[in-house]
This record gives C-alpha cells, structure tokens and sequence, in this order.
C-alpha cells in the first residue's frame, strides 16, 4: 500500500520535468490570442443562445402552421423577425433551426472521429498489409461522388430522420479522419518510446491506447473544433438543397433555402437573412478557433 | 513514365466495376422500373407483366447487372421515367453547360490562386501575407452555398451587374456573337464566385511551398554560386513548389462536381447538378442512376490525371 503511495508521489512529482502537456500549451496559446478568445466568445454566446434558447421554446410547436400569420415583416405583430409562409416565427426557427444544425453536427463529429481514430490507430500502428486493404477501402470511399449518393439516400431509405441523416454524412466523413491520425502514428511507431514499451512486453493495444494516444490529445482537439465546422457546412448544404433534415425539424440551411425564391431574395429578406447571419457566425467563429488551435499546437510542436 | 502511367490505368479498372456495382445496388433501391417511363392509363398490367419477363427484370440480379453494364458500354444508359426520352441525349447538352462552366472555374480558380499563393510566400510575415491569410481563411470558413447567396442577392439583385439566372437570355439567336457573350455572361458571376470559393487549398500549398523551399540547401546553393534572385525564385523555388497544386488537381475537379448541384442551384443554370436536383424531385430515377454513374466516372478520371500530371512534373514518384 504503502510502496504504491510512494510510486504516485514520485509520478507526480516527475511532472514538472516533462515538456507541458499538449493541452496546457494550447490553452495558453490561445489565451495569448485576443481574436481567437473573441471568436471563442462568440461561439459560446451562439450555444447559449441556441441550446438555452431551444430549452424555453420546448413547450411549444416551433413548425406549427398557421397560415393567417403568414409573411408578418420584420418586428410586425410581435414577431422581432417576422414570419414565414406558413406564419411561423422566423426568431424561434433561426434558434431551434441553429441547434439543429449545431446538434447533427456534433453527433456526425462523435461518429467520425472514434470510427477514424480507432481505424487511424490500427493502420498506423501495423502498416503493412493491414493499412494496405483500409487505406484502399478509404481512398475508394473518398473517391465517391458524396453528394449525390447521400441525397439519393435520403429519398429511398424509409422512415428517413435526422438520425439516419447524421449516419449518412458520417459514413463519408470517417475516412477523412483515418487519414489525418494515420500519417502521424505512422512517424511515432519508430519513436523510442514506442520501441522500449514494446520491449518491455507492453501489448499492442495498450501501446496503441496508453502510449501513442496520448500524444495526439492535442490533435483530436483541434481535428474536432474543425469536423464539427465542416460538417455543420454539409448539414446546411444538404438542408439547402431540400435533402437534409426533414422538413418538420428546422435547420439553418431549409430557412437560408427561401432565398432560392426570387420574390423572397428580394422583397422578404427576413425569411432568410437571420439564418445566414447565424450561419455564417457560427462557421467563421469555430473554424477561428480551430486555427488557432492548429497554430497552437504547431507551437507545442517548435517546443519539443 | 509510361510504366506508371499504366498501372495506374490498371488500378482504374477494378474501381470502375466496385463504382458500377454500388451504382447498380442503388438503382435496384430505388422504386419503379425501365417500364414506368412507358406506362400510361392506356397500358395492360399483362403486357407490362409480360415485357418484364421479356426483359428480364425478373432474372437473378447478377444476370440483370451484367446485361445493364453491357447496355452501358454500348452507350445505352435507358429511358427516362418522366421526360420519356433516352437519358443519354437529357443529360448531354446538361454536361456540355456544365463543362464549360466548370472550365471557366477552373480558368478563374488558378488566375486568382497562384498570384495570390506567391505573394503570399514571397512576402511571408508581411502585410500581403498576412491579408491573404485573412482572405484564406474567409474563403476556407464560408458554406460556399451562403457565398453564392449572397454574391447572386449583391451583384445580381441589388447591382443588377450580372444576370440573375439561366445559362442565355432568351432574345439573341444561336450562333452569333451576341449569343456566345451571354452565355458567357451568366457564366461569369457562379464562375467567380465558385474560383473565389476554391482557391483555399491551392493558395495554402503553394503559399507553405515557397516557405518551406525558400530555406533548402537547393537555393542556398544555387544563390551562392551567384545565380540571379528573380531565377532562383522562379526556376528553383517555384517549381518545387508547383508540384503539390498539380497533386491538388484531382481534388479540385471532384469538388467542382459535388459543388455543381450548389451553384447551379442558386443560379438556376441548366447544367448536370440542375439535372440531378430536378431529377430527383421528379423521381426521375434512371436518370439518376445515370448522373451518379457519370459523376462516379469523372471523379475517378480527375483523380487518374492527378496522379499522371504528378508522374510527369516529379520523377521521384514513378514506378521504377
């Protein structure tokens, strides 16, 4: 018991001789950086804004039709950002719209990066024949036409939702994440450290998940900050062109999909304008943030 | 060079034939079949029984594939459910609007990058650097369907500089020059818009090329043996640095091609994407079928001369 305390106490204190870890030297980097603590800002007011936002509208029926309110302006009869074509209230739409969006872009996020670390990891670590057929299989996927296979998808499979939509996007977007991890855990499978673990009788998988993982923290950081930017893009794109989230569920990209409407480009620029201002908030301040982590962590990297 | 060039043909094939294959499973998901495109209250449910059996719709679905991959080899890519007219001559004259506008992009993409990526690596750290990094990051961190939106509502609706939809007005007549100016001017506005949108990657390899090379011991040399500046930069830096945007090639071609539904979308041009939307809200399905195949096809053939422009400009990388 004892002798274990000990082992602790020296781990601990052999800390301070270590480089910082990834995580810390991000975290300062970034606090360094007055836009990205500002675009960081913004990115948590967005949340606040749509998840709080969506928390006080959950009683009501955001889609509910009422077609006697139809295309109120901006600011008439009590609706800030007025209405759309069936008199919904384009404030309440843009909130829940902008969860919606954030939400399948997180989920389709979770999917890809444990699917691509995972993969990443195994290819990485063998090489050989192993890496051989996935990255074959990887390199056929991303070679796919994407889009259009995806919206071909969601008209032919049945009971079709948002949750089949996040697995539709995700089944594309893991191969790009295998790439990223696998050609930097290809250079850390001949580092010293790997060799020794492996000498020392460590098995593969605890190579693999306690020794090699931990020194891309930093990368999954910044590998996730980018995804959810990129596929909060594709939700959008495919809700634009009519095949992403269902109808019944609001997303950014179906109300910026009103400006298709030349009557509405013009003349009703509440319908669509919110929506692409949120939008491209969103995406502008989570890819600033991305970047500067990436920058971030270029530095740890000068640093060792 | 050759060697390389066809293996990598070789590799082609067995891509091909996976590609038709998924392309197949899909269109089998797909509900209705070559007849719907025939069907009218008039028909029999007999006869259309019967032609069915004639055509072997009812066969195993490895015979039923076989027959359609040969029909395709044949140019044969059927008959269209709702137009009823042969797919092949529907999707044409889509593919050739289509072309010429993806090849205006292309144009624009590479005369707004590459400045614009040497600047950026020439003058690295400085302020052109620096507001090219800015433009590089806006460009990378906009959904190119909200650029296009707002550029169609500035230049097109408010300014009224460009026209706002279509690929012709419909007032001039085919073969004059009046003709060929407007079909070039509704090109131009989706064009530079799509070049603005592209440039992120090319600008970024090329910008980190230069950077990186500006320090090998390959200039450090030739600078030291007296060769001229403006020659160092432009033989010795520059093309070393050129290399990873043919690499990129390929990738842009595909992302012309996904970006093709957007664009044409928001412009209302009449190309292979416009098709491919209205398709499908029309059920249109063998056309479809037909789209994803061609799309499937031209991605594979972007990413073969990627890698051949590759083998041609960097011979480290041909097969021995």
């Amino acid at each position: 018991m004892a002798k274990e305390k000990e082992n602790k106490n020296t781990e601990t204190n052999q800390q301070p001789s270590l480089p910082p870890s990834g995580f810390k030297v991000v975290v300062r980097e970034i606090l360094r950086d007055k836009v990205a603590m500002v675009a960081f800002t913004i990115v948590v007011l967005i949340l606040l804004l749509t998840f709080g936002g969506s928390l006080l509208l959950s009683g009501q029926n955001v889609t509910e039709i009422n077609v006697a309110d139809a295309y109120y302006g901006w600011g008439e009869a009590g609706h800030l950002l007025g209405t759309d074509d069936g008199g919904r209230d384009i404030l309440k739409l843009v909130i829940v719209g902008g969860r919606n969006s954030i939400l399948i872009g997180l989920a389709v996020t979770v999917i890809t990066e444990c699917v691509g670390l995972v993969i990443g990891l195994i290819t990485g670590y063998y090489g050989g024949t192993v890496d051989g057929i996935i990255m074959r299989i990887v390199d056929f996927i991303q070679i796919l036409p994407q889009m259009p296979i995806i919206i071909v998808l969601t008209t032919v499979i049945p009971n079709y939702n948002a949750f089949t939509l996040v697995w539709l996007v995700a089944m594309f977007g893991w191969t790009t994440t295998v790439r990223y991890y696998r050609s930097f855990i290809l250079s850390q499978r001949g580092r010293d450290y790997v060799l020794a673990s492996k000498t020392s009788g460590s098995s593969d998988l605890k190579i693999m998940f306690r020794e090699v993982l931990p020194n891309i923290t930093s990368m999954i950081i910044i590998d996730v900050v980018l995804t959810v930017a990129g596929n909060i893009g594709i939700e959008t794109t495919l809700s634009f062109l009519g095949y992403g989230l269902p109808t019944t569920t609001p997303s950014l990209g179906t109300l910026i999909g009103f400006a298709n409407d030349p009557v509405n480009v013009t003349t009703r620029p509440w319908l669509w304008l919110p929506a692409t201002i949120l939008l491209l908030l969103i995406s502008m301040s989570i890819n600033y943030v991305g970047r500067a982590l990436q920058r971030a962590g270029d530095a740890r990297q000068r640093e060792n | 060079m050759w060697k390389t060039v066809l293996r990598r043909i070789l590799i082609m094939i067995p891509q091909l034939i996976i590609l038709s294959m998924l392309v197949f499973i899909l269109a089998k998901m797909m509900p209705g079949d070559p007849f719907s495109g025939m069907i009218n209250p008039n028909s029999d449910p007999k006869t259309i029984a019967r032609l069915k059996q004639e055509y072997g719709l009812n066969d195993p679905a490895w015979v039923q594939y076989t027959r359609w991959l040969g029909n395709l080899l044949h140019g044969d890519l059927g008959q269209s459910y709702i137009q009823k007219v042969p797919v092949a001559s529907l999707i044409w004259d889509r593919a050739v609007n289509t072309f010429w506008l993806s090849l205006l992009t292309v144009i624009l993409t590479y005369a707004i990058a590459i400045p614009l990526g040497i600047s950026a690596g020439r003058h690295q750290d400085q302020w052109q650097d620096q507001s090219i990094q800015v433009f590089n990051y806006i460009t990378f961190a906009v959904p190119a369907f909200v650029f296009f939106i707002l550029g169609l509502w500035l230049f097109g609706f408010t300014l009224g500089w460009f026209p706002i939809s279509g690929s012709v007005s419909g007032d001039v007549n085919p073969g004059t020059f009046a003709y060929y100016w407007s079909r070039l001017y509704h090109m131009l506005l989706p064009a530079i818009l799509t070049a603005l949108i592209t440039t992120t990657g090319t600008v970024q390899y090329l910008r980190t090329g230069i950077v990186d090379n500006k320090v090998e011991d390959y200039v450090r040399t030739a600078r030291s043996k007296g060769v001229p500046e403006k020659v160092v930069f432009n033989k010795h830096i520059l093309r070393n640095s050129l290399l990873p945007i043919a690499a990129f090639f390929g990738n842009t071609i595909t992302g012309l091609l996904s970006g093709s539904m957007v664009v044409e979308m928001v412009f209302s041009y009449p190309g292979m994407g416009k098709l491919f939307l209205d398709s499908i809200s029309q059920r249109d399905y063998t056309t479809l079928t037909a789209l994803i195949l061609i799309f499937g096809i031209l991605t594979l053939i972007g990413n073969l001369l990627s890698d051949i422009i590759m083998s041609i400009v960097d011979p480290r990388i041909r097969v021995k």
